[in-house]
């Protein structure tokens, strides 16, 4: 008889790997906010297309998983900067109403793209390294997850270091912090909006091929992922990168934790936790911008 | 008050929709018109909300399902008067576009959007799981039609003209608003907040009068589908039908209560066409969303019509010889 305190970790774990997926989209989310203070709508095409491109690559072509990986995580950053390019760009001096119907209908754009190249149906990627679960204790917890979790870690411990340690990452803080300012000290303004959508997609491409062995692949999978990951980075703290990561964790093991009570409304949780921060302290536990 | 012209540009749409049915091949297409007609009127609710009071709601969806699923639930399960569950869906809805609004409205631009989405996903995640009242992903069928005296509603011609009426009756309603002090105190509010509440105007109220009105709006319209399908399900009432009208509304132009008929009738025959090329339909459409917004943010009523305007002024410069290029 499995005491019910294990079930209460083995939610947890899972709850912290889908959060810390949730933290990586809601990390695109915030670059983008600080870089342009819009809301990028079409972040979770970047999911879908990271997660449709790398089984492609890894059941289709055959590559090896690494490779794999690599080409779907280069494709969709490149997708981020030809999405900035062509879309939002020209549109720079709209209104938000305006900016946001153009990212809306570049989700719809992409998510008919996708269920044109890839077939309506959910696909399956194979597991990074085996479907054999391992006993931390009473947890049972898959290859996969360990895979997931250590590449956000990873992934975060890069952003920290290109944010702190490399001239590109000083100039899209510089940006983010005030874009003038940062005009006036040399630093193309332009080319660093460009920057973070593409590194916004690297980061929701990375997200959508390391979940795509739990979750599959499908034409639609970004809008629910792409709303949960908005709903993260508001719990966070919107424009709070540390924030984006703890919403996100945070949201994961309380979605986690909710669906074992009452599987259908699990969806309602992100949503009702976004309006709460929304209405309550809409600057979230972090304190991102208020505005 | 309704000034001379709207009152005329209305009458001539009524006069229009009166002879509609004689032009159209048939049963469908009435069918089509009496959907474009009910999204109408949610698109007018929205465009006064969106393009006059400048505030943003991506989850109008939510209040026309509460409208159809009440009209729904009281009218077919509960056997009531489908007037009185129509009635009761209205007030349901404006209701529920109050008690939301007061503390939703308090959020700006981004937030607010996403204030309104997490809105319309919960109640559209409620409809479908609450079984026992709404059917759950079933739906509810077999609604009954609304009948007056023995008169019932109940043909694609009755219910196209009972949307076509509804459909007069809002455009009438709407261009009376902006034409008033209220419509002139919400665009006060759209051009700058700070400003209005310094003339005076108490923007926190009449940011939650229009929201409240065009809830009420969706409601009824939502009331009308109820009877006009009568079949509902809550993937009718998703994100997806949420996005669709603020589509509508700005495609067809968000300061024009004309564009949300336009906007209306343009996304919904486009849909239709399409249905038959699925991810076609889908790449088209957000490709042209994103080139209107990009080249037309005024949607494409006020579009189109500027671009003739100027057309029309670069040949008459060209034959006075006053064209200087």
């Amino acid at each position: 008889m499995i005491p019910p305190a294990a079930y209460l970790l083995q939610y947890i774990v899972s709850g912290i790997t889908l959060g810390s997926i949730y933290g990586m989209i809601a990390l695109g989310f915030t670059l983008i906010h600080n870089a342009t203070g819009i809301v990028n709508f079409a972040q979770g095409e970047f999911v879908t297309y990271g997660a449709l491109i790398a089984i492609t690559c890894s059941a289709t072509f055959g590559l090896p998983m690494p490779l794999a990986l690599l080409v779907a995580v280069i494709m969709v950053t490149v997708l981020g900067a030809i999405l900035e390019r062509l879309a939002i760009r020209p549109a720079h001096r709209s209104s938000v109403i305006t900016l946001i119907i153009i990212t809306i209908g570049a989700s719809i754009l992409l998510r008919g793209i996708a269920m044109w190249l890839w077939g309506p149906d959910a696909l399956p990627m194979r597991h990074f390294s085996g479907e054999i679960p391992m006993r931390l204790g009473a947890v049972a917890v898959l290859p996969q997850h360990i895979w997931i979790m250590g590449i956000v870690v990873c992934t975060m411990i890069c952003l920290w270091l290109l944010g702190e340690k490399t001239q590109v990452g000083k100039a899209m803080r510089a940006c983010a912090m005030d874009r003038e300012a940062a005009q006036l000290v040399g630093i193309p303004a332009a080319r660093m909006v460009t920057l973070s959508f593409a590194l916004s997609g690297t980061l929701g491409g990375l997200a959508g091929a390391i979940v795509a062995p739990l979750a599959m692949g499908q034409y639609n999978m970004g809008i629910m992922l792409g709303l949960k990951g908005f709903a993260a980075a508001i719990l966070g703290g919107m424009g709070n990168p540390v924030g984006a990561v703890i919403g996100g964790v945070l949201l994961g093991v309380l979605e986690s934790l909710g669906a074992g009570l009452e599987s259908g409304f699990k969806d309602a949780i992100a949503f009702g936790v976004m309006l709460v921060v929304l209405l309550a302290k809409p600057t979230g536990i972090m304190g991102g911008k208020s505005h | 008050m309704l000034h001379a012209r709207s009152y005329r540009l209305i009458l001539a749409v009524a006069v229009i929709a009166a002879v509609l049915p004689l032009l159209l091949p048939g049963g469908y297409a009435l069918h089509l018109a009496a959907v474009i007609g009910i999204n109408t009127i949610v698109v007018l609710g929205l465009n006064l909300l969106m393009g006059y009071a400048g505030q943003v709601s991506l989850g109008q969806a939510a209040f026309v399902g509460i409208g159809s699923y009440a009209s729904g639930i009281l009218a077919a399960k509960a056997g009531l008067s489908p007037w009185l569950a129509m009635a009761t869906g209205v007030t349901l809805a404006a209701t529920t576009g109050a008690v939301v609004g007061i503390p939703l409205l308090k959020l700006r631009g981004h937030y607010l959007a996403m204030g309104t989405l997490g809105f319309g996903m919960i109640v559209y995640i409620v409809l479908r799981q609450w079984n026992s009242l709404t059917g759950g992903t079933i739906g509810i069928m077999s609604i009954p039609p609304l009948t007056i005296g023995g008169f019932a509603i109940d043909t694609e011609l009755r219910m196209y003209y009972f949307v076509a009426f509804s459909v007069i009756l809002a455009l009438a309603l709407a261009s009376n608003i902006i034409d008033s002090r209220v419509g002139r105190a919400m665009r006060a509010v759209h051009g700058s907040e700070v400003a209005a509440e310094t003339c005076g105007v108490h923007t926190a109220r009449y940011k939650l009068q229009v929201f409240v009105l065009s809830a009420a709006l969706a409601g009824y319209a939502g009331s009308l589908h109820a009877h006009h399908a009568t079949y509902i399900h809550p993937g009718t009432f998703g994100f997806q039908y949420s996005i669709h009208l603020v589509v509508m509304a700005v495609l067809g132009g968000m300061a024009s209560v004309w564009g949300a008929v336009f906007g209306a009738a343009a996304v919904t025959l486009i849909g239709e066409n399409l249905r038959s090329f699925q991810e076609f339909s889908t790449v088209a459409f957000g490709f042209v969303l994103i080139v209107i917004m990009i080249f037309l943010p005024a949607g494409l009523w006020r579009g189109i019509g500027d671009i003739i305007q100027r057309t029309a002024r670069l040949s008459q410069q060209r034959r006075r010889g006053t064209r200087h290029v």
